[in-house]
């Protein structure tokens, strides 16, 4: 005879083993992604002696700012964070407008060539920058745009694909009989769009913002195309110029890839829902 | 017009709920035609500035890579038809090679673990456990974090004589290693870094598709008996094969696009060891201005890329399950 409540029993102590060995894994690798910034950090405060003292500080012996002032009295910190802010700025609001549009239209409207047009969108998502670079190059060029923000701000409003992807998704979830009834109630579809659909797309707007803004002050293959004044370069660009100032200078880039990091850190702990849910929209639908 | 207006104003509010309900109230004798036209050619608007950069941003440089391929061009004077003289020339191309090489290296070695690392961390988030939201928001932090920021930050760790990692190996007995200045540990060092930095995006995707999967089989097969294991190898897999296609196709992708970490931590080094086809395109188009040949070699990658795409998406109905 099989006892119900031993089997109980036994399940119940096997799960709270399993518990306990998640969470040391889960402890474990936690530190792990956590450790190396918490290094950038402390690195960031220590002068060029302590690093390279053996066996290393794990905690700087003077917690001073002495790093992080010359570098911003060294080079146009504030100019670079400026430059990433505006680029990434324009840029999030050309994609959260050419994809909500392009979205609402795939989701909503009807219209000749729909399907067709969502698997473009679809297999374009598929095709990586690095392959459209050289001819995106020449086209700036020819338009006179290398050296400005123009390229790295303009296509945005364009529309991306996989913004559009994340839009055409959440749109689909509102009941078309909302769109049907006010259409037939007389109004138009740009009226639909902006005073019913809009508004109800707020947190599908965040998230393509949030993914949109990380992505473009993060980027650095694109600047480095376009932009060669050091003062017009975005904060992630600047940054990668820096490592060639002297291989040794280790507080010091690590004080500057603090203020990289800062601004982005700080809304992340306000809003990590956000970025999780937007940089994985895809997969969440799939 | 007015009673639109007020309409469409509540609407915000009411709409999700309402739906058909308002529609039967508000239907009228429908003018067919007409407001089909009307709708589509509002479509074709909206989608205006999606077409544009269709044509500008996406399939339009594709081609013109494909064309520029077929030329030598410097950008200073005009280019001229080579036919397949870069083709030609890549595939004779020793750097052209160890590019190849070590882009497939990169993607056979980080993108299997890259998964089974997503997937058996996820597998333990997916347990209703208290705090696990905060591992969630820790292990997805260096995937927002700035590639050059992080690159830099490794390369600092790496460092064979004051890295923080050698030291840490010391700890337990381990030789120094020379991490990014041996050319045979170099691409390894990349590797792990890249993993570092991408698990937390895949364990979010996985954690995903977990949580789409029904409690009650879990439960059955657990009163039946079945293991943790076998519950993770009958249930959990099968059932996560859709989410591991995906995952698995966006991780191959991205892949072989590697370039940041390569041109921040080694540029390509020691000896050409972490060069890769995105470092080979961008060297030749931005440093040496062959505009052709580094369009042969972006043509070769989105070619590549598309075979791949091709054969995963064909390979699919072998092993992942619908439901």
């Amino acid at each position: 005879m099989r006892n119900p409540g031993a089997d109980m029993n036994s399940i119940i102590s096997r799960r709270r083993l399993g518990d306990r060995l998640t969470y040391a894994v889960l402890v474990a690798g936690g530190l792990l992604m956590i450790f190396p910034f918490l290094w950038m950090l402390t690195t960031s405060f220590k002068d060029m002696g302590e690093v390279r003292m053996w066996p290393p500080t794990l905690f700087p012996r003077h917690l001073d700012l002495t790093n992080y002032r010359d570098i911003w009295h060294e080079y146009p910190m504030a100019q670079f964070l400026w430059n990433g802010f505006v680029i990434a700025s324009l840029s999030t609001l050309g994609t959260l407008i050419s994809c909500s549009l392009a979205g609402f239209a795939l989701a909503q409207l009807n219209f000749p060539g729909r399907a067709l047009l969502f698997l473009v969108v679809l297999c374009t998502i598929l095709l990586p920058y690095q392959v459209r670079m050289v001819p995106i190059f020449i086209e700036m060029a020819t338009l006179g745009w290398i050296d400005s923000f123009k390229p790295l701000i303009v296509p945005a409003f364009f529309g991306s694909a996989y913004g559009i992807f994340l839009m055409r998704q959440f749109f689909l979830g509102i009941p078309r009989d909302l769109k049907e009834a006010a259409i037939l109630d007389g109004a138009s579809p740009f009226a639909v769009f902006w005073q019913i659909f809009l508004p109800l797309s707020k947190p599908a707007l965040t998230a393509l913002g949030i993914v949109s803004f990380v992505t473009s002050w993060n980027d650095l293959l694109a600047p480095m195309i376009f932009i060669t004044t050091f003062e017009k370069m975005p904060i992630a660009l600047a940054l990668s110029f820096f490592k060639g100032q002297g291989e040794a200078l280790w507080p010091w880039l690590m004080a500057a890839s603090v203020i990289s990091m800062l601004p982005l850190m700080v809304v992340y702990l306000a809003a990590q829902r956000w970025f999780i849910e937007g940089l994985t929209f895809t997969g969440l639908k799939q | 017009m007015s009673t639109a207006q007020h309409w469409t104003s509540d609407a915000a509010r009411l709409a999700p709920a309402v739906g058909g309900a308002v529609e039967t109230a508000f239907a009228r004798p429908r003018r067919l035609g007409s407001n089909r036209v009307r709708e589509a050619a509002w479509a074709y608007l909206f989608l205006t500035p999606f077409f544009l950069g269709l044509l500008f941003f996406i399939l339009g440089p594709v081609l013109a890579a494909l064309a520029i391929s077929f030329s030598t061009w410097d950008l200073l004077s005009p280019p001229r038809f080579v036919g397949l003289a870069n083709y030609r020339e890549m595939f004779a191309d020793r750097l052209f090679l160890i590019a190849l090489k070590n882009t497939v290296y990169f993607t056979v070695v980080s993108v299997p673990l890259t998964l089974l690392l997503a997937l058996g961390l996820a597998a333990m988030m997916n347990r209703k456990l208290r705090g696990i939201s905060v591992f969630r928001a820790i292990f997805f932090f260096p995937v927002t974090a700035s590639i050059v920021a992080v690159s830099l930050l490794w390369a600092w760790m790496y460092t064979p004589d004051f890295g923080i990692i050698n030291y840490a190996l010391a700890q337990v007995g381990i030789p120094k290693v020379k991490w990014l200045v041996d050319p045979t540990t170099a691409m390894p060092s990349i590797i792990l870094m890249t993993i570092w930095r991408s698990l937390g995006f895949n364990i979010v995707v996985f954690l995903a598709g977990l949580q789409s999967i029904p409690k009650d089989l879990y439960e059955a097969a657990e009163l039946d008996g079945a293991g943790s294991w076998d519950r993770f190898r009958q249930i959990t897999v099968p059932l996560l094969t859709p989410t591991i296609f995906f995952a698995g196709i966006m991780a191959l992708i991205s892949s072989f696009q590697v370039f940041e970490q390569t041109y921040i931590m080694t540029q390509g080094g020691p000896g050409n060891a972490t060069l890769t086809l995105v470092y080979l395109i961008f060297q030749n188009g931005f440093t040496y201005l062959r505009m052709g040949y580094a369009s042969a070699l972006s043509f070769f990658l989105f070619a590549m890329l598309f075979v791949i795409t091709v054969i995963q998406v064909r390979l699919q109905t072998r092993w992942v399950h619908y439901a």
